[in-house]
């Protein structure tokens, strides 16, 4: 058993491709394993697996894929890990979700997270916090933070989460898996339901950039249901690259000096050193926007959440809690089903767009965005990628952030500049410290996905991380 | 001494566009089928649900532009205008706001403000006495509506009267329907209308506070509501007190307007840029492709008949502004050259027997039977009476004209005939003094004696025919 757990998903789908592992077997095994989850990281298990073996030559193989709760999924619980849609059962299928199952990955379950994405640490659950399978007193990180748990801890092969503004990295990087945000539009956002519509992307949450790779395959493409969806140029092909010769590392001295903890300062060096050693040029670069990115997420993301999130009235589906009229139904029912994250970023949204602060709040805030992706666009005249530490520490304790929201919100120092700008970032593990896993961070231009993953899998080869000690 | 006051009157109006499918999704639209029939998941605003832009409704959106002189925006946003209320499925309208599809142009003589495209909202029921939202036990919603296109033409303040603004808006619904682009009928909602009225002293270029009514979904009830208005207005300011700005509701059974406390209050939508859409670019070909689909507009059509058929203004008008008189007109016109002004003038007629709101296209009177009937009164082969007759009986039975006066015999009787003759010499006898008076040059007297004609011919005489006979027989 212990032997199919370590397999990476390339490798399982590789044997169930060639008739030497029966994908029945496969997922039982990780479903049997999903059932027994003491990290809470998922929300919901299949009872079986689903009938019949995976279409003949199904690229994916038939290996289980775990599913952030934000996805909806045809009549299973999609509940956005929010209490105001407990029980929820969509009556569609999310368009990643479905090119996923039709590419051979079948739905595992889905996974515990922040409320409605709102959050670094998986603490904001209305179902419970998750637990770092690296340590069970830490948080996994988050917005999807059940996803990086479950794929850390071997409870599923592979998993897809979203990130707004790092919530695939971030957990990642605390869990020790790789996760990759693709470039905003390369993937439908039709049937994920929405946080912040001009930010949140679906993405790959997976034990190594190959397992990465071959899941990205499946999820991008344009969709005629998401107007914002483009058509990828070129094809993303599997990451064979073993140096780095020639390819110009960018270190934005904004996002990698003042603030990082020490023992994460440190893996993001000896990484950069392993990255000379393969023949990339390591250069410090300029983002002078960047240090104003975190504030102008938090102007738009919580705009865009306060109109995403008003359907949540009680009178169609989700939580209801009635009153005698109806202003006081919307009250209750909302005050009832929204924790107190989500009713703060309301509140900031809402103020933020209100008659006569939007020009100073959102107006603003939009123009610190064109100024972020103008100081990328600047960057990578000179650089291949942009490299960081993708967390400013490693898995923190439960409860250690969670009365200081500020505090928290500093979790995305690192991540936010990307989405703001559009870009692709890819999180993957540079080693441990003080015997949690830290995360390395490579953005580059948009659509430069392929690139990207190339050159996140030769430092994977050389830096050799071993995760399996979370799977015990 | 007493001011003089003069009203200032703005229109609102939102059209449902008659596309196929809603506006963000591919549901039908539909009027009158079982509750929530037509909906999915994007309609009903499910989590996770994405809008994408329906095609035609802005092609709709260009045509009225184009038909309205309105400069066409190249790159125009949709914004989310946030609100709750339960006919809102997402808790926002996605429609425009400050960079609208259509900026300008005008109608006649009111210039337009701007066009742009929306959602509809879904239909509350309130179930209860008053069919109000105030008072009622319950509502139920309706979401077959919700997502319907919309365009809203917001005219600027040019009109004066409440006749006036009735008459424009008949203007605007006869070119909307001659675009083909709405049912435009306000029984259903197709056409629905608001009104921002204020007055000031006549003279003034200040503009005085002004009130929106809502709720004026007929021709009539815009023009009594807006009066209405106006004399509430001037009786505050005459006594000395100030006009409120306010949303007034009108009810047309009491005339009265009550202000309306709900949606419509005062609020703060929080506009801003739909995330879900990427702007609407309209390209050289969508231009193209609306200029193309251009009809000839009801004012420009009016001109026409009156420049180039010579028909009096009214009349031109009375056909060109419903497009279904008019298009009967012309069909009628190149059935049978005749003269013009003679075939618009049964025009009425055929309405006053199928009803005012009937559309002729529909009865059993082919155009080519009207023409056919005028045709023959032009050649005097049947007398005006005799061809009512026989009008009334196309319009019960249809057929042809020709066949119907040959069967019933109702041909005129000419002075060829021996028998018309005849019956005028019996009239004389009948009225010697009224005789003796046309003889002297009294004209007025040689009614009685064309009456006696008329009765005894059934009406198959011609008038002036029958007036000439007579005073040629008094010699």
């Amino acid at each position: 058993m212990s032997e199919l757990i370590d397999l990476t998903a390339a490798q399982a789908a590789k044997l169930t491709r060639a008739g030497e592992l029966d994908p029945a077997e496969l997922f039982e095994a990780y479903r049997a394993r999903a059932a027994g989850d003491e990290l809470n990281a998922f929300t919901w298990v299949a009872d079986v697996a689903p009938a019949g073996p995976p279409a003949a030559g199904a690229p994916l193989g038939g290996v289980p894929l775990a599913v952030k709760d934000l996805f909806c999924t045809e009549g299973v619980p999609s509940q956005a890990g929010s209490r105001i849609l407990e029980g929820y059962r969509p009556p569609y299928t999310a368009t990643v979700v479905a090119q996923l199952a039709a590419g051979g990955a079948p739905l595992l379950g889905k996974t515990n997270q922040d409320e409605f994405a709102m959050g670094s640490s998986n603490e904001n659950s209305g179902y419970g916090p998750v637990l770092n399978p690296w340590d069970r007193s830490r948080v996994p990180g988050g917005s999807s933070g059940g996803s990086a748990a479950a794929v850390a801890a071997g409870l599923a092969p592979w998993a897809i989460g979203t990130d707004t503004g790092g919530s695939i990295r971030q957990p990642a990087a605390l869990c020790g898996i790789v996760g990759l945000k693709p470039t905003y539009g390369a993937c439908s956002r039709y049937g994920m339901i929405a946080f912040a519509s001009s930010l949140d992307q679906a993405g790959p949450l997976t034990r190594d950039v190959t397992d990465a790779a071959m899941l990205l395959a499946h999820m991008i493409g344009h969709d005629e249901r998401d107007s914002t969806s483009l058509p990828f140029p070129g094809e993303i092909a599997l990451p064979a690259r073993e140096d780095l010769r020639g390819v110009r590392f960018g270190v934005p001295e904004e996002l990698a000096g003042d603030g990082i903890e020490p023992g994460v300062l440190d893996s993001f060096r000896a990484t950069l050193e392993l990255a000379k050693r393969l023949g990339a040029t390591v250069e410090p670069c300029t983002l002078p926007h960047a240090p104003h990115a975190l504030s102008a997420y938090y102007l738009i993301a919580p705009a865009e959440a306060s109109a995403n999130l008003a359907r949540y009235d009680g009178v169609r589906y989700g939580l209801r809690v009635d009153a005698p009229d109806l202003i006081s139904m919307y009250t209750r029912t909302r005050s009832a089903g929204f924790g107190p994250e989500v009713k703060r970023r309301i509140m900031l949204g809402t103020y933020a767009l209100s008659s006569g602060y939007y020009d100073a709040y959102y107006g603003t805030a939009q123009k610190v965005r064109t100024m972020i992706a103008e100081d990328f666009r600047a960057v990578f005249e000179g650089f291949d990628f942009v490299v960081t530490p993708t967390s400013p520490w490693t898995a923190f304790e439960l409860g250690a952030k969670t009365a200081d929201p500020l505090a928290m919100y500093l979790n995305d120092f690192c991540t936010v500049p990307m989405p703001l700008a559009g870009i692709p970032a890819v999180s993957i593990p540079s080693g441990l410290s003080a015997g949690l896993p830290v995360g390395f961070q490579l953005a580059g231009p948009a659509f430069s996905e392929s690139r990207l993953l190339d050159a996140a899998y030769a430092l994977e080869q050389a830096i050799g991380f071993d995760g399996s000690a979370a799977r015990r | 001494m007493s001011t003089e006051y003069e009203p200032v009157i703005g229109l609102e109006i939102h059209v449902q566009l008659a596309t196929r499918t809603k506006m963000f999704c591919g549901c039908d639209l539909s009027f009158g089928d079982p509750p929530n029939t037509h909906t999915c998941p994007v309609c009903l605003g499910l989590p996770g649900t994405l809008p994408v832009l329906n095609a035609r409704a802005v092609h709709f959106g260009v045509l009225i532009g184009l038909a309205l002189g309105s400069q066409i925006a190249e790159r125009s946003l949709f914004h989310r205008k946030n609100y709750f209320y339960p006919d809102l499925p997402k808790g926002y309208q996605i429609s425009q706001y400050d960079v609208p599809l259509c900026s300008g142009g005008s109608l006649g003589e009111v210039c337009i403000h701007r066009v742009h495209l929306e959602e509809d909202a879904a239909k509350l029921v309130h179930v209860g006495e008053s069919g109000r939202i105030h008072g009622s036990d319950r509502s139920v919603v309706d979401f077959n509506r919700g997502g319907t296109p919309l365009v809203e033409i917001v005219t600027e303040p040019d009109l004066h009267a409440p006749d006036q603004a009735r008459e424009w808006l008949t203007l605007l619904r006869a070119t909307l329907k001659r675009l083909g682009v709405s049912d435009v009928n306000m029984d259903e909602g197709s056409l629905r209308c608001d009104a921002n009225v204020s007055v000031r002293p006549v003279g003034s270029q200040q503009l005085g506070t002004k009130t929106e009514l809502k709720n004026m979904n007929s021709f009539r009830y815009l023009e009594r509501g807006v009066r209405a208005e106006i004399e509430r207005q001037i009786g505050l300011l005459q006594s000395g007190e100030a006009v409120a700005q306010e949303t007034l509701h009108f009810d047309p059974a009491s005339d009265r307007l009550t202000p309306l406390r709900s949606k419509e209050e005062a609020h703060d939508y929080r506009y801003f840029p739909e995330p879900d859409l990427v702007p609407l670019v309209v390209t050289g070909e969508m231009h193209a492709a609306a200029q193309a689909d251009l009809a000839e507009l009801p004012a420009a059509r009016a001109k026409r008949f009156e420049q180039q058929l010579g028909l009096a203004p009214d009349r031109a008008r009375e056909l060109a502004f419903r497009t279904e008189l008019g298009d009967y007109y012309e069909r009628a016109l190149a059935a049978d050259g005749h003269d013009p002004v003679t075939v618009a003038n049964w025009i009425p007629q055929l309405v006053e027997r199928i009803g005012s709101d009937a559309d002729p296209a529909q009865s059993k009177v082919t155009p080519e039977a009207l023409a056919t009937l005028a045709g023959m009164v032009s050649a005097k082969e049947v007398a005006r009476d005799a061809a009512r007759d026989v009008l009334t009986r196309l319009v019960a039975e249809g057929g042809d004209p020709r066949t119907i006066v040959e069967e019933r015999g109702l041909g005129s009787l000419t002075a060829d005939d021996g028998g018309l003759t005849e019956i005028i010499d019996r009239a004389i006898a009948a009225d010697p003094a009224a005789a003796e008076q046309v003889r002297q040059g009294n004209m007025r007297a040689v009614g009685p004696l064309v009456g006696f004609v008329m009765k005894e011919t059934k009406g198959r005489a011609d008038g002036g025919e029958v007036t000439r006979l007579i005073r040629e027989r008094v010699g």
